[in-house]
């Protein structure tokens, strides 16, 4: 009886064990941790680097309140294109009429990548100093409800935002490789998210 | 191959999936109602139907076309269209024409999701269909004209 007590308790601890190891394994492929790692400065440290990503004109000529701007210069899109109730334009004249899912155009140039459409009103970028644009970033409200770990997953596998580092010829990359850029994004999440003044 | 829908009929193409919908249309397929104008999606002269929604033809690849509809000024049918094209001839809105199947093409995806558009839904709709000629005027007259007909 009691040989068979110490069976089951034993078969449980190694049962536990398996699963512990388990778990840390899938955590581990997940490619987050479970504390936070970095410290606050090095989560401002890494905030500083992805401002200059999403400040790049790559990133913030969609992310404007009515109308799109283009180029490095960031004029207003030409032709006129406005926001339309679905942030893809109207009737006539929406992102879908040129801008391709498929890629980039390299006859006539012009850019493409799924969804190619403005930002949503709650994410207007333009004008934002880098600390405000922080708040905003990880705001739930401001930043179609996302979780830390949900804004890193949408900056390293979204094709649209990784366009920005394609964006066919005549438009500047934007800065900093794409695993560089991910690595940041980590770095600012477990330090935090901690923000300028 | 690539497979085309183009006004009802299949079509297959021995084409880079990177060439621009126009190309295909004008040079493998003949369809020349469709204009080529600047090529860089500025004016509009290119402007089809992709499942129904107006498409600059010089800047929509055709691998992006291919399993869906298109449809060219020359594979127009329908009431809207119809009502478009006989405003157009009764206002005599074209001057040299050379813009005007896609303008056509682009009036008729406006009045498909609005049937009474005002003065600025007609712009804002036609802000990519730039006129040479400028009878922006009339082409606004014929789309009210239309709107009207198949109220």
């Amino acid at each position: 009886m009691q040989n068979s007590r110490i069976r089951v308790r034993k078969a449980r601890v190694v049962a536990g064990f398996f699963a512990a190891i388990a778990i840390i394994l899938w955590i581990g492929g997940t490619g987050w941790s479970l504390t936070p790692t970095a410290s606050e400065a090095e989560s401002l440290a890494a905030w500083e680097k992805i401002a200059t990503v999403l400040q790049h004109p790559r990133c913030l000529n969609c992310h404007q309140l009515d109308s799109p701007l283009q180029g490095d210069t960031r004029r207003l899109h030409v032709p006129r294109v406005v926001r339309g109730p679905d942030n893809h334009g109207v009737s006539a004249m929406r992102c879908g009429n040129c801008h391709n899912e498929m890629g980039n155009n390299p006859t006539s140039r012009t850019p493409g990548a799924p969804h190619w459409q403005l930002a949503p009103v709650s994410m207007l970028w333009q004008g934002l100093s880098v600390g405000d644009l922080c708040r905003m970033l990880k705001d739930p409200s401001r930043n179609g409800k996302r979780t830390p770990e949900a804004l890193i997953e949408h900056m390293a596998t979204d094709r649209l935002v990784g366009w920005g580092r394609n964006p066919g010829e005549g438009r500047e990359p934007a800065p900093i490789p794409h695993r560089e850029f991910v690595d940041h994004m980590k770095a600012w999440v477990a330090g935090g998210t901690a923000c300028p003044k | 191959m690539i497979t085309l829908n183009v006004n009802g009929k299949s079509y297959e193409l021995d084409v880079s999936p990177e060439m621009p919908l126009l190309w295909a249309l004008r040079d493998k397929l003949n369809l020349t109602g469709t204009k080529y104008g600047c090529g860089v999606a500025q004016c509009g002269a290119c402007t089809v139907h992709i499942d129904g929604q107006a498409a600059r033809s010089c800047s929509i690849m055709v691998g992006q076309a291919a399993g869906k509809t298109i449809t060219t000024i020359e594979g127009l049918s329908g009431k809207v269209a119809e009502a478009v094209t006989k405003a157009w001839q009764r206002l005599d809105v074209v001057q040299c024409g050379y813009c005007q199947s896609g303008q056509i093409m682009s009036a008729i995806t406006i009045l498909t999701g609005n049937k009474k558009p005002t003065d600025a839904d007609i712009d804002a709709g036609m802000e990519g269909n730039i006129c040479r000629c400028g009878t922006y005027v009339r082409i606004r007259k014929a789309i009210h004209e239309a709107a009207k007909a198949l109220a």
